[in-house]
């Protein structure tokens, strides 16, 4: 594409092999080249070279005009979340630039590959406090993978080969780059070449044999093995190896909130989700077990509970990419570095057959303790209030469980990734390490730009929803197909729950007096509905999932519920609670 | 687990912006840097930083593998202070009539190798270049007598066992 971009400008340069063109100009090219089509920002007086760039290069890179520079990021993350392909998000100096952060922090800890460019003061301004100037490669060096602010024209092409090599390579995140305003009006001659390595980044650790071969050993001697699988399973395009060692080895499986959608959730070997929201029996299990397989999670405090109880009694496996993550919060037995596809490839020639069935029926009857104690009170609920659980249910039901289901943060999210179900990897985009408010809405409109052919259901609590909820603009103008559920329970539940258990009921600013959501998603012009009935839950699901408009769907949800079943901070995994 | 004092090295790519990325690590976790070291090293276009710490060991290999995560990062290491050869160097000003009038004074440059930079009217600077505690003990001695102005530089250090940077960036080229 860039290429056929690029021949043009040849013919009208004669003989000239390379070009001579602005810098913002060369950015476009670089993004072209290195297969972007799709970009979300908003503009200002510092990276306006490049969005008039953008204005005479429409037909071959779109940008969306998000509301708010949050939302360019979030969309990017959740584009790059079901496409596998970096997201990319731009925005002007100073304050759109810090507007980023958020996203870039969401970005970094949930491993997604981004590039994020701004616009900067031009170079004779720099630490004068111009207007409009930030550090923002010092404000944004904690939250990236790399960054870097470029100065000259000629540093374009290669910052560009690099930032976008180091985004998606190995542990993917997020990368910055800074263009100050007279690099992008400065002229020069324009190649580029893609990059193929950076000579102090190794992004993928070779695997060590004889550790594999040790693995396999244990995993062929265990008579309760367990895996948890984490969304490196997904990055690493992982799935399939995944499922045939469980399958293969009969080993019972349970994913983190990011490695959810990696395998389907009905496998009758997948039992369920671990972590302080988690099933019951992979929780407590996790302290009965005899191996413990990680494979590309990485030990999150939300999924461990106490270090000093987790997993004791067990030997550890741990399937990683990233060595700084090996031995950080619990310590490997046998850790093997790689790719997760690669590594397990190499494993699974090394496995025998079994079924387990003793144990795997330790998790069938913890499932039905939970399932009596939780599960059915919840999805089939007897009381009147609407619960979480329900409407995700009827999602499940109305879309065959074949929609990517993006959630935002709260008790909605907890409850969507325990009772969501999926038959697709990449089905599930959540904020699983910042916990980012506001995050879903506009996650959701990159969702379905990368992939068009999908159903997104954006599931969302009132407080997250009012974070970003400007960008209905987008949905409206760009008539983005999502389906918006709110679960209004008119509170900022999961604080709630916490004050209710925690701090003796003080719900100190957690109830929310709550606007028209339904008038306000008629003010954009899309189609709204409002449910409070369980006998309209159904058909109304069904009409909003029949549509192939953008939909928005208010649920008002019991007001105080909560999310069982729990493990309370710093308690153990065996202490989980059930109600 | 005890604390001990541990030096780091860390070999990386001489680029803008790396200190802060280093640095924020250090922060992130309240690690105080006791000394720190930039230079260019044995390697044409490698840096090398030396960062002193004093913490627990287990800490000292997380912060590293932290490090070594650094995009311009090539390796990092943390030592003990045994498996080092190290050195500080430390300037004292101090007025000039002690110099002449304080016999002790003239001992304690004589016993610790010091040696005298500038002479004034007002004020003589000594140097110094040696081990942590040698510096320290200087300081002790010199302390009862006034010092105008003391500085120190940060640790520079380097080890007993290899450490094969280069092998480390041919691997990378492969």
């Amino acid at each position: 594409m860039s290429t056929q971009i690029i021949k043009e400008k040849k013919t009208e340069t004669a003989s000239k092999t390379t070009i001579k063109i602005s810098g913002a100009e060369a950015i476009i090219h670089c993004l072209l080249a290195e297969g972007v089509d799709l970009i979300y920002g908003y503009p200002g007086g510092a990276i306006m070279p490049v969005y008039d760039e953008l204005y005479k290069f429409q037909d071959k890179l779109t940008h969306i005009l998000t509301r708010h520079e949050q939302g360019a990021t979030h969309a990017a993350q959740g584009y790059a979340r079901v496409s596998g392909r970096v997201g990319v998000a731009i925005a002007t100096s100073g304050p759109g630039a810090t507007n980023l952060v958020t996203g870039l922090a969401d970005a970094q800890i949930d491993s997604t590959p981004m590039v994020c460019i701004t616009g900067q003061v031009g170079s004779h301004l720099l630490g004068s406090d111009a207007f409009q100037e930030t550090d923002i490669v010092g404000i944004s060096t904690p939250v990236t993978k790399w960054n870097y602010q470029i100065t000259k024209a000629s540093e374009i092409p290669a910052i560009m080969a690099k930032a976008f090599y180091i985004a998606k390579s190995g542990r993917p995140g997020p990368v910055l780059i800074d263009i100050t305003k007279d690099a992008q009006f400065d002229t020069f001659e324009f190649s580029y070449e893609k990059c193929k390595g950076v000579r102090s980044y190794n992004p993928v650790p070779k695997p060590d044999l004889t550790k594999i071969s040790q693995a396999a050993q244990w995993i062929n001697e265990a008579k309760k093995p367990f895996i948890v699988y984490g969304q490196g399973v997904i990055l690493g395009q992982a799935e399939n190896e995944l499922k045939e060692l469980v399958e293969k080895a009969g080993i019972p499986a349970a994913w983190t909130i990011l490695g959810l959608s990696a395998m389907d959730t009905d496998h009758s070997l997948n039992v369920g989700m671990v972590g302080m929201h988690g099933n019951y029996g992979p929780n407590v299990l996790t302290n009965e077990c005899d191996l413990l397989i990680a494979i590309g999670m990485r030990f999150d405090d939300r999924v461990t509970g106490n270090l000093a109880t987790y997993a004791k009694q067990a030997k550890v496996i741990h399937f990683e990419i990233d060595p700084a993550e090996v031995n950080k919060n619990v310590k490997a037995d046998v850790a093997i570095l790689g790719n997760a596809k690669e590594t397990l490839q190499l494993l699974l020639p090394k496995i025998k057959e079994n079924t387990h069935e003793a144990w795997h029926s330790e998790f069938k009857k913890k499932y039905e303790i939970e399932f009596n104690e939780v599960i059915d009170k919840e999805i089939n609920p007897t009381k009147d209030g609407l619960t979480m659980a329900e409407v995700i249910k009827e999602i499940n039901i109305a879309s065959n469980n074949n929609a990517i289901i993006v959630t935002d943060v709260g008790q909605h999210q907890m409850v969507a990734c325990r009772y969501a179900k999926f038959n697709q990897t990449k089905s599930n985009v959540t904020s699983g390490g910042l916990g980012t408010m506001g995050f879903a809405l506009p996650a959701a409109i990159g969702a379905k730009m990368g992939a068009e052919d999908r159903e997104v259901v954006a599931i969302i609590g009132d407080g997250g929803y009012q974070m970003t909820i400007q960008e209905l603009g987008v949905i409206f103008q760009h008539q983005v197909a999502v389906k918006i559920v709110v679960l209004n329970n008119d509170h900022l539940g999961m604080v709630r729950q916490w004050q209710e258990l925690f701090f003796e009921r003080r719900y100190a600013s957690t109830v929310m007096v709550n606007p028209d959501f339904v008038k306000i998603a008629e003010g954009y012009h899309i189609e709204a509905k409002r449910v409070s009935d369980r006998k309209d839950l159904k058909s109304t699901v069904q009409a909003m999932m029949a549509s192939n408009k953008p939909y928005f769907l208010e649920v008002k949800v019991e007001k105080e519920d909560n999310v069982f079943p729990m493990i309370p901070t710093g308690a153990s995994v065996s202490d989980i609670r059930l109600k | 687990m005890e604390k001990k004092w541990f030096t780091i090295s860390i070999y990386s790519e001489n680029n803008v912006g790396l200190l802060n990325r280093i640095s924020g690590i250090f922060l992130k976790r309240h690690i105080n840097i006791e000394s720190l070291n930039v230079s260019k090293s044995e390697i044409q276009d490698v840096s090398k930083f030396t960062v002193v710490v004093f913490m627990e060991e287990e800490l000292a290999r997380k912060v590293v593998g932290q490090i070594e995560k650094q995009i311009e990062v090539i390796k990092a290491y943390y030592h003990e202070d045994d498996d080092t050869i190290y050195q500080e160097s430390v300037l004292f000003k101090i007025a000039s009539n002690l110099l002449f009038d304080e016999r002790q004074i003239q001992n304690i440059i004589k016993d610790s190798n010091a040696t005298i930079v500038t002479v004034s009217r007002d004020f003589f600077v000594l140097a110094k270049t040696g081990r942590k505690h040698e510096i320290d003990e200087m300081y002790q001695q010199l302390a009862p007598f006034g010092i105008m102005q003391f500085v120190r530089s940060g640790r520079i250090a380097v080890t007993k066992a290899e450490m094969p940077i280069s092998s480390i960036l041919a691997a990378f080229k492969k």
